[in-house]
């Protein structure tokens, strides 16, 4: 890429470079002989791994297998199947948790294909080959959760939710064919994702009967970082900035005044831990990443109380602060107002605890980011603050979206923690059910506990095959 | 004026005090809500809880009463949690890296198998993997219809116990000719190495040594008339005497910690090994070295390096991960904690410092020492 510089000639294009030749490997093709020679008993050793792990892994599979479909009475899992999705969250607003799903589902399939058409736009222009994946490839990448939900949608007694999650998929499936159409879309992602927690925040709680709670003051939080995030990518185009704006201004008044919904105090089963996991990592984030500034600081008394602070969360469990913060937090707050909520408190603790791992992620982040490239913006006569905010930030920030995947997922399986301190998330959903007169002392844990176990399986596998994949693209964390 | 004013020092320092300010108004600002707030509840407060009697028994200390004061509860916890924490790291160790070498296996049985364990249990919570497991030590016999293996262990849903060495005569005396015979070990071994230097013969140094230390261990030990005797387990009313036995909470704890985090050991270990860049085992194999020398002086040297630091932090998430026990109602320092802010035999604010305190002190002391490890096994470049 040349760049003109006034005073400065064009540089030259570089010196064509001999491309170099790409090693293929020989096909080989190996007969089933051949294939269990070098694959099952290549070595002594080797072969008796193979006999001793083979018989252990069939029998294995088979008692999970026995466990699965003949022994076990799915019964319980029928039966409690909505507390394990949304608790006791109301059956006639059931349609607000369908109607934050949709959404979420047409935003996926917008960005995921404008993404993806930016991608090839950009591999075009650049002369690189195309990667065209193959037509079913999503059924590889994503089979963890697919087989999840079909597991979730065979316990269901109703046709609803089946139907329900067919309109999703073919959503899903429109809504990215708009995206291949709109590349552009790809650049507003960050905004995108705001707006849509905030929005599908927005349905899912209605205003709940209680105003200007800690929940508002979360929303309020969430929509300043919107703004705060689209002023770079919509800042130069007043159009769409105050369509975002209307947006948000619309769903508050609808929010504030529509006076009916539930408060997201009753939040129980799949849909707390979806939420307090999103919603932790949202609100960690912003904060995080002022910490691992604050430990890059040159300033000492900055760089120090960052240290501490981080040290200092990270050396203490994250249950033992839920705990304490649920007794501690009130006594912090005049007693002139209403203490937080239950949940309040523990997202408070949450978001602080997040922050110190996030600021650890940011910080390796930071220190991948050459130091020619801070002197270099310092010799273009660029201010300490622009530096940060438009050199070092947004590379660090890209090299480390699969760290922050990985930090989704420790929090995602970290939220079983609320059971201790007394929420119905999806663990103690499990492990209540089991304790329903009805079903009280039949050994049912290990049925609902497995069934637990494959929602979060599913969930943090995906995720981290997604990370995995993401990691690869960036090209980050190559060694070999 | 101006010129003052904008100085960067001026302002750097001067950004600074503000900090702290700022910050020492904020905590002014929480402790005053604090002090009004324990105030108005008349809740209590101050250092005084720690000699005060905690009122509870704690399950599996015998030796516990609820006169004992909370000090004496928090020392049986921290003790409680170290065990877990030890032994759990220890577990965790051996089992990920028979995991993580068998992802790397040649068998393509054992490469599935492992990658199974590695990809399930990493991608559940810890809490998930500790309650499941104690729901399935639940199902063992009860205390009264436990499963005894004649004299050897018995096994029930309260405690696991095993038989156990005990102290018997001329134990000291065996212990002194147990170590003479190391010494000389040691000192054949040596011998051996200048013999085979001197003399190109090979050293056999495992076979000269380790006869002899054996010879002299069990001819010692029948030569005093068994100086260890074994300790036999019996149930008896609601627990077992004799043997060594672990109650079903500390059993179900440590081990779910160590599956877990085993899992994520495996990981680190098969991504370190695969991280010696190729180059290096292509190398050895041109200088002739056989399968087992590469590995054993080329590959797993350079491993180990890149797999100490991210294995010292699942260490130390491990300890901290201890504090679950509250969960299968083990008497760690976190739950007994728990346990008294909840009775408000403790307050809570004093509580969170106390257990900071402590779980701080572990993880400080753990990569204080495990970081002196690293260090030492770094290279050091120029």
């Amino acid at each position: 890429m040349t760049v003109d510089v006034p005073g400065i000639p064009a540089t030259e294009e570089p010196l064509p470079l001999a491309s170099p030749v790409e090693p293929t490997r020989p096909e080989v093709h190996l007969t089933p002989r051949q294939w269990a020679r070098k694959n099952l008993f290549p070595t002594p050793v080797a072969s008796v791994l193979t006999v001793v792990l083979g018989l252990a892994l069939a029998y294995g599979l088979y008692r999970l297998a026995w466990f699965a479909l003949v022994s076990s009475d799915w019964e319980i899992v029928r039966a409690n199947l909505r507390r394990f999705m949304m608790g006791s969250y109301p059956l006639d607003q059931a349609w607000r948790l369908w109607a934050a799903l949709y959404l979420a589902t047409a935003t996926a399939g917008l960005f995921s294909g404008a993404i993806t058409a930016n991608a090839r736009q950009q591999a075009e222009a650049a002369g690189r080959p195309l990667e065209r994946p193959g037509r079913w490839s999503w059924l590889r990448r994503y089979w963890p959760a697919l087989l999840a939900v079909g597991v979730i949608l065979s316990q269901t007694r109703t046709w609803g939710p089946l139907l329900a999650t067919v309109g999703a998929g073919l959503l899903l499936a429109g809504s990215r064919w708009l995206g291949l159409r709109l590349p552009v879309l790809a650049r507003h992602l960050a905004v995108g994702l705001l707006v849509v927690v905030i929005v599908g925040y927005t349905l899912i709680a209605g205003s709940g009967g209680e105003r200007y709670s800690l929940a508002d003051a979360v929303q309020l939080l969430l929509i300043a970082g919107a703004v705060l995030a689209s002023t770079r990518s919509l800042g130069r185009q007043p159009i769409r900035f105050a369509v975002l704006a209307l947006i948000v201004v619309a769903v508050l008044v609808v929010q504030l005044t529509s006076g009916e919904g539930v408060g997201w105090t009753d939040w129980q089963g799949l849909l707390l831990t979806v939420a307090v996991t999103i919603v932790g990592i949202v609100l960690s984030f912003p904060f995080g990443v002022v910490v691992a500034l604050g430990r890059r600081s040159s300033l000492p008394v900055l760089r120090s109380l960052s240290v501490g602070y981080i040290e200092l969360i990270r050396g203490v469990p994250l249950v033992a602060l839920l705990f304490v913060g649920q007794y501690v937090i009130p006594l912090l707050f005049p007693n002139t107002v209403e203490p937080p909520s239950s949940l309040a408190r523990a997202l408070i603790v949450i978001v602080l605890f997040e922050a110190a791992y996030v600021a650890e992620t940011v910080r390796g982040g930071l220190q991948s980011i050459s130091r020619g490239q801070r002197e270099a913006a310092q010799a273009l006569g660029l201010s300490p603050w622009k530096i940060t905010r438009l050199i070092v930030l947004p590379q660090a920030l890209r090299a480390v979206i699969p760290a922050m995947v990985g930090q989704f997922i420790s929090l995602f399986k970290d939220t079983s923690l609320l059971q201790i301190i007394g929420f119905l998330e999806l663990l103690e959903v499990a492990e209540n059910a089991a304790s329903q007169p009805r079903f009280l002392g039949q050994g049912l844990h290990t049925v609902t506990f497995a069934f637990a176990a494959l929602i979060y399986w599913a969930g943090s596998y995906t995720m981290s095959r997604e990370s995995r994949r993401l990691e690869g693209r960036l090209g980050v964390g190559e060694r070999r | 004026m101006a010129a003052v004013v904008f100085n960067v020092r001026v302002l750097r320092v001067a950004g600074q005090v503000a900090a702290i300010v700022v910050l020492l108004l904020v905590a002014a600002y929480l402790a005053d809500n604090y002090r009004a707030n324990i105030a108005d509840r008349n809740a209590r407060t101050g250092w005084g809880f720690l000699d005060e009697p905690t009122g509870f028994n704690i399950a599996f200390e015998p030796d516990f009463g609820p006169g004992q004061p909370v000090r004496e509860a928090l020392r049986v916890g921290v003790v409680n949690t170290a065990a877990s924490a030890v032994v759990g790291i220890a577990l965790a160790t051996v089992l990920g890296v028979a995991v993580g070498v068998l992802r790397l296996s040649n068998s393509w049985v054992a490469r599935k198998a492992s990658t199974l364990y590695v990809e399930v249990i990493r991608n559940v919570p810890v809490l998930l993997v500790i309650l499941f497991l104690y729901a399935g030590l639940l199902t063992l016999p009860t205390i009264q219809e436990a499963r005894q293996i004649d004299g050897l262990a018995v096994i029930s849903n309260r405690a696991i116990a095993v038989m156990s060495p005990v102290a018997g005569d001329n134990l000291g005396l065996y212990l002194a000719v147990v170590a003479a015979g190391a010494l000389a070990a040691f000192a054949v071994s040596a011998w051996r190495t200048r013999v085979s230097n001197a003399t190109g013969a090979p050293d056999r140094r495992g076979v000269w040594s380790g006869g002899l230390f054996l010879a002299v261990a069990v001819g010692g030990y029948y030569a005093l008339g068994s100086p260890i005797t074994w300790s036999h387990p019996e149930a008896e009313g609601l627990g077992v005497t004799g043997g060594f036995s672990l109650n079903i909470p500390y059993v179900a704890i440590t081990l779910a910690l160590a599956i877990y985090h085993g899992s994520h050991i495996a990981e680190i270990v098969r991504g370190s090994v695969q991280a010696v860049p190729y180059g290096q085992t292509e190398a050895a194999t041109a200088i002739g070295l056989s399968e087992i020398q590469r590995l054993r002086f080329v590959v797993l040297p350079q491993a180990f390096r890149i797999a100490v630091p991210p294995t010292i932090n699942q260490y130390l998430s491990l300890i901290k991960n201890t504090s679950l026990g509250i969960a299968v109602a083990y008497s760690d320092v976190a739950s007994l904690g728990f346990r008294l802010v909840g009775s408000s035999r403790a307050p809570a604010l004093q509580m969170a410092f106390v257990l900071m305190a402590i779980y701080l002190t572990f993880s400080l002391l753990t990569s204080f020492f495990l970081n002196i490890l690293n260090r030492r096994l770094q290279l050091v470049e120029r």
